[in-house]
């Protein structure tokens, strides 16, 4: 018991850090689903090539120390600008690729849920092909110090650096999609398709923007993936596709705010089911926790949909 | 790089499955009596693990060491052996048909299964066919006790590496108080409940035992445990790449004390993936030994560099004591899998790693346990942990 | 951007349409097709089946491999368990992600009840079948009332808790799992109905015979009140409630005969392999088995049952190409759901689809292509 309470600070330290990686996940997915009604099971590989992305760009600029100053703001402007590119081309890709030509033939969402499991191997293999099948180590470019703590617990400065990211791009896609043009058009087709078409807004723009939106999302979830656990792998996006995918759905599948809120709700689940039943049982807590959310509220905690007013 | 090695392990196989159903069609015309007698030409022997997959690399490791045995034992031979590869993908739902194959194909003799998981379940079918099996990695001690007598093992078991790993902690480092984690596979958690039952034994204490998700990237949850325990020493039972992670993770936290593992975790991708400050104070323990020390051993990592344009791995070693074990058998006159049996059963080899005698479960006799600690970006090895002990 | 994508799709759609259509002649003509006809056909492919595991077919099948065992497994395995997913898939339109997880149990019955408690195969069967169903009557009696996609991640989680528990316990052996599985008992002398070790053709048979059964009851119940009720709810489950369908029960009932299914391949195969561990139900076979039903044609028995050969048979074909299987069934999954949604055999005059898969985009595709049918306005 003693050994619990000394776990809980460290524990919702944790879990808030992993839940901040969760919920840039889930947005990929809600935002997909809130516009298509569609699970985007390739969304995970999207996040793959976004470390791969981050790797190769620090490989590039011959950086394997933890560099300091400006120098340190431009080495993470360049792979986190790399991880979105890579990202964000590689989502839009799949929806090119997978899912509009389905689109097109008014296909049942089985055939698009194959397609990217299709497109999900497809991608995998190519990167296991080119780069092995074994973990490949990221350098290390940020010192982990001890900034402060709370509590008993040490807050470093990397877990600073992916809740701070985190929340400041959550912020920016919340205004972006509530507050712009762009933004009103995915949410009008996400309220009523047929009547936004109607109305004159170009519904294939409005997917690929989505999927851009969501692949930069996880393009960033990726960089701060890379920096934080400084591994990646060709099936590295699998467990962390689930998770979003989990934090999504535990949040309310298409809202925006439900990810970041499902987002750190399954982090922090994570570890304290971690810290009280043993790590073994992690994934059993999980999900049993999602199921009972789900059975007294259906829609997840914040509800679905991706406008203000239904939210 | 992975790529053009993977071809390279592959087309020979094609060509060797290839030959091989040109021989079993041509036979299959006369009656199965008379092929066996009048063939004189050769004797296929296999190597029976994963070549491709997620698990490859220690498969591949293997077969590099097979493969180096043939080519060697070929060059000046009367009786040619061909290797063919069964490549289970490291899945045991697979090894069913692998070992079936084997049996249709009448291979003689297998380096393998590489991995427990596969072999518990191809095993019976190999012990029902008759082949000669000998595996150099599969350290499961369960394996030894089903009563196999075409199974061989030429590695001490994960019984004798628990206990290795648990004296090695608390007699040598001196640690009383350790955290032992596994991660929940056949091997990793065999080892790791032998190395619970061995510590309080020792008069030491396992303060947290925690089992994690290999798959999973975050173990903070295991790692505030493994703080608030005040262990200090880590044991883990699994595999470099979680190993790694691990290490990496607590070290992150502020962890300072020993980090000790298993043979799993015996791999240079341990440091490359943990870092190179992060892996100080880091040992593995493996029932293989320093085979570079010897001159039949550094013959062999020559032999071997030229061959396949790269250092042995883990257990390449083995692969290649295991292949030799039974080509000797086949040197002798034996082409047949019972006179093969019957032969390893009742010589001792001396490889380059030990020597080989097997008891009458198919266990190695003696095979000490070693333990290495990292150095730069490799293992060196610390000698047998019952020399360090005392 | 769009046009080009919209002229390109349209081209290849054209350059497609003579294929599709003696397909939709072929189907269309089966569905026509008298009784006896029909029963023919199946006849045939029976004896095919029967006639199978023999040297001379194995030698180009399955060239480095073992036909007779890959016949066993993957192949019947997931042709069985393919036609059990297909009536939770196919017949009543929900997505089940965790399928795996009958398999399992099944296997993991065969296994405790088997070794520790000396039961034999033919006692242990139906007790497998039974509490396959019963947790599939567990898992969807609170789940069976969210909606398809919730549906899909709650069944993905099932899957992974019971490969979880399964590596937790020790009553499951742990990652260890459970060897020294008993066979079922032999049958006379016949060499077809004797259980041993080696000879892979008698589990073969009996798995034959699982499959013709299983046929035979998800024919039957598609063709009775339940199955017409499945229809229903597939199409639009509030109109099936409002007319009076049992939705509920009717959907617990398709879980249960899936899970029996599922549970009864699983103790089939633990029969047959001696050791079972948690590593041989990975999440992995769930989307496999999923894929095996889309692919065939979601709801077309005959389309399933090629789609599960096909998705067992070719990578034990084409072992040579090792590496580059997966890639290829990625790209190939990918190829085949753009050109043949449907499958290679799509149910006749089924819309073989979700609950919601008519909401947006599916429901946007329509407002393109005005020709098609079935772009009716969303509910």
């Amino acid at each position: 018991m003693h050994n619990f309470v000394s776990q809980i600070w460290p524990s919702i330290v944790d879990g808030t850090t992993t839940g901040a990686i969760y919920a840039l996940m889930a947005l990929g997915y809600t935002l997909v689903y809130g516009v298509l009604r569609l699970i985007n099971f390739a969304h995970s590989e999207v996040f793959m090539v976004g470390t791969f992305a981050s790797l190769f760009t620090l490989h590039a600029l011959h950086i394997n120390y933890a560099p300091g100053g400006i120098e340190a703001i431009a080495v993470f402007a360049a792979i986190t600008i790399a991880a979105m590119t890579a990202s964000g081309l590689v989502a839009v890709g799949v929806e090119y690729v997978a899912y509009r030509p389905l689109r097109k033939r008014n296909s049942s969402s089985l055939a698009n849920l194959i397609s990217a499991i299709g497109m999900s191997f497809f991608l995998q293999e190519v990167f296991a092909l080119r780069y092995g099948r074994d973990l490949i180590p990221f350098p290390r470019i940020l010192q982990k110090n001890v900034l402060f703590h709370i509590g008993n617990a040490e807050v470093r400065s990397d877990m600073v650096l992916v809740v701070a990211s985190a929340l400041v791009m959550m912020f920016i896609l919340d205004r972006f999609v509530n507050g712009t043009r762009l933004g009103r058009g995915i949410r009008a087709v996400a309220q009523d398709a047929s009547t936004a078409v109607l109305m004159g807004v170009n519904i294939d723009r409005v997917i690929t923007l989505t999927f851009l939106l969501g692949g930069v999302m996880a393009g960033v979830a990726a960089m701060l993936y890379g920096t934080f656990y400084e591994v990646t792998q060709y099936n590295i996006g699998f467990v962390i596709g689930i998770k979003g995918f989990t934090a999504a759905v535990l949040g309310g599948i298409g809202n925006i705010r439900g990810a970041l809120v499902g987002g750190f709700a399954l982090g922090l689940i994570e570890t304290f089911g971690g810290a009280i039943f043993n790590a073994q049982w992690i994934d059993v807590v999980a999900f049993s926790v999602l199921v009972l959310v789900l059975l007294f509220r259906p829609t997840g905690i914040l509800g679905e949909s991706l406008q203000r007013a239904r939210a | 790089m992975a790529i053009s090695k993977m071809r390279k392990v592959a087309l020979p196989s094609l060509l060797a499955a290839g030959g091989l159903i040109a021989a079993a069609c041509g036979s299959s015309g006369s009656s199965g009596s008379t092929a066996t007698t009048s063939a004189p030409a050769g004797v296929s022997i296999g190597f029976f693990g994963a070549l491709t997959g997620p698990n490859a690399q220690l498969g591949i490791n293997i077969d590099d060491g097979v493969k180096l045995a043939v080519q060697q034992y070929n060059a000046n031979a009367t009786v040619k052996v061909s290797l063919v590869n069964l490549d289970s993908q490291g899945d045991p739902s697979q090894a069913p048909q692998l070992a079936q194959k084997a049996i249709s194909d009448k291979l003689v003799a297998l380096v393998g299964p590489a991995f427990s998981g596969e072999s518990l379940v191809a095993d019976p079918i190999l012990e029902q066919g008759q082949i000669v099996n000998v595996t150099p990695s599969a350290t499961n001690p369960a394996l030894a006790t089903k009563g196999w007598k075409f199974w061989h093992r030429i590695v001490g078991n994960d019984n004798a590496q628990g206990p290795a790993g648990a004296e090695f902690i608390v007699k040598k480092l001196g640690d009383t108080k350790v955290a032992v984690i596994d991660d929940q596979s056949a091997y990793g958690q065999g080892i790791a409940n032998i190395v619970r039952q061995t510590i309080p034994t020792l008069g030491g204490q396992v303060v947290t035992s925690q089992s994690v998700d290999p798959n999973t990237p975050d173990y903070s949850s295991t790692v505030n445990a493994i703080q608030s325990s005040g262990a200090t020493a880590v044991y883990y039972g699994g595999y470099y790449d979680a190993a790694g992670r691990l290490l990496k993770q607590l070290r992150d936290a502020g962890y300072k004390g020993a980090f000790v593992s298993d043979d799993g975790s015996l791999d240079p991708k341990l440091i490359s993936t943990a870092g190179s400050t992060e892996s100080a104070n880091t040992y593995a323990t493996c029932a293989c030994g320093d085979v570079s020390g010897t001159p039949a051993g550094a013959a062999f990592v020559k032999a071997y560099q030229s061959a396949f344009n790269t250092a042995p791995g883990t257990y390449s070693a083995e692969g290649y004591d295991a292949a030799n074990v039974i080509l000797a058998a086949i040197k002798a006159g034996n082409t047949t899998s019972t006179a093969i049996n019957s032969y390893i059963n009742s010589h001792s080899y001396t490889g380059i790693t030990k020597t080989i005698t097997f008891t009458s479960t198919g266990d190695i006799k003696g095979g000490g346990i070693y333990v290495y600690q990292t150095s730069g970006a490799g293992f060196k090895s610390l000698g047998l942990v019952s020399n360090l002990v005392g | 951007m769009a046009m080009t994508s919209n002229k390109l799709g349209q081209g290849i759609s054209e350059a497609w349409v003579p294929v599709r259509k003696a397909t939709a002649e072929v189907s269309s003509r089966w569905r026509r097709a008298p009784k006896w006809a029909r029963l023919v056909v199946y006849l045939l492919i029976v004896v095919l089946a029967v006639l199978a595991p023999s040297q001379t077919v194995g030698n180009f099948m399955a060239p480095q491999s073992d036909w007779r065992t890959v016949l066993f497994y993957p192949i019947g395995s997931y042709i069985l368990l393919a036609l059990g997913l297909n009536v939770v898939v196919g017949l009543a339109g929900m997505l089940d992600l965790g399928y795996v997880a009958f398999f399992a149990i099944g296997g993991y019955a065969m296994a405790v009840l088997g070794v520790n408690y000396h039961w034999s195969f033919w006692e242990i069967l139906p007790a497998g079948v039974a509490i396959a169903a019963l947790s599939g009557v567990i898992l969807g009696a609170p789940t069976l009332r969210l909606r398809g996609d919730y549906l899909a991640i709650v069944t993905l989680g099932f899957g992974e808790i019971i490969q979880r528990v399964a590596n937790n316990l020790t009553v499951t052996g742990g990652p260890t799992g459970i060897s020294g599985i008993p066979h079922p008992p032999s049958i006379g002398h016949f060499s077809f109905l004797t259980y041993g070790v080696l000879d892979p053709t008698p589990y073969y048979y009996l798995e034959l015979l699982m499959i013709i059964l299983v046929i035979f009851v998800s024919y039957r119940l598609e063709n009775s009140r339940i199955g017409r009720g499945w229809v229903a709810i597939r199409e639009d489950e509030d109109a099936a409630e409002l007319m009076g369908v049992p939705t509920f029960a009717f959907k617990v009932w398709a879980f249960a005969i899936g899970a029996s299914v599922g549970g009864l391949s699983g103790v089939v195969y633990a029969a047959k392999v001696i050791a079972i561990t948690p590593e041989n139900y990975p999440l992995l076979l769930s989307v496999l088995i999923l894929v095996c039903v889309v692919l065939g044609g979601s709801g077309n028995r005959i389309g399933v049952i090629l789609g599960a050969f096909l998705v067992a048979w070719l990578p034990e074909r084409f072992r040579g190409l090792a590496n580059y299987r997966i890639l290829i069934f990625g790209a190939a999954l990918v190829i085949m759901m753009i050109f043949r949604p449907g499958g290679i055999l799509p149910a006749g005059r089924r819309r073989s689809e979700l609950l919601e898969g008519r909401g947006g985009g599916q429901h946007l595709g329509g407002e393109f292509d005005l020709g098609q049918p079935g772009a009716e306005p969303e509910a």
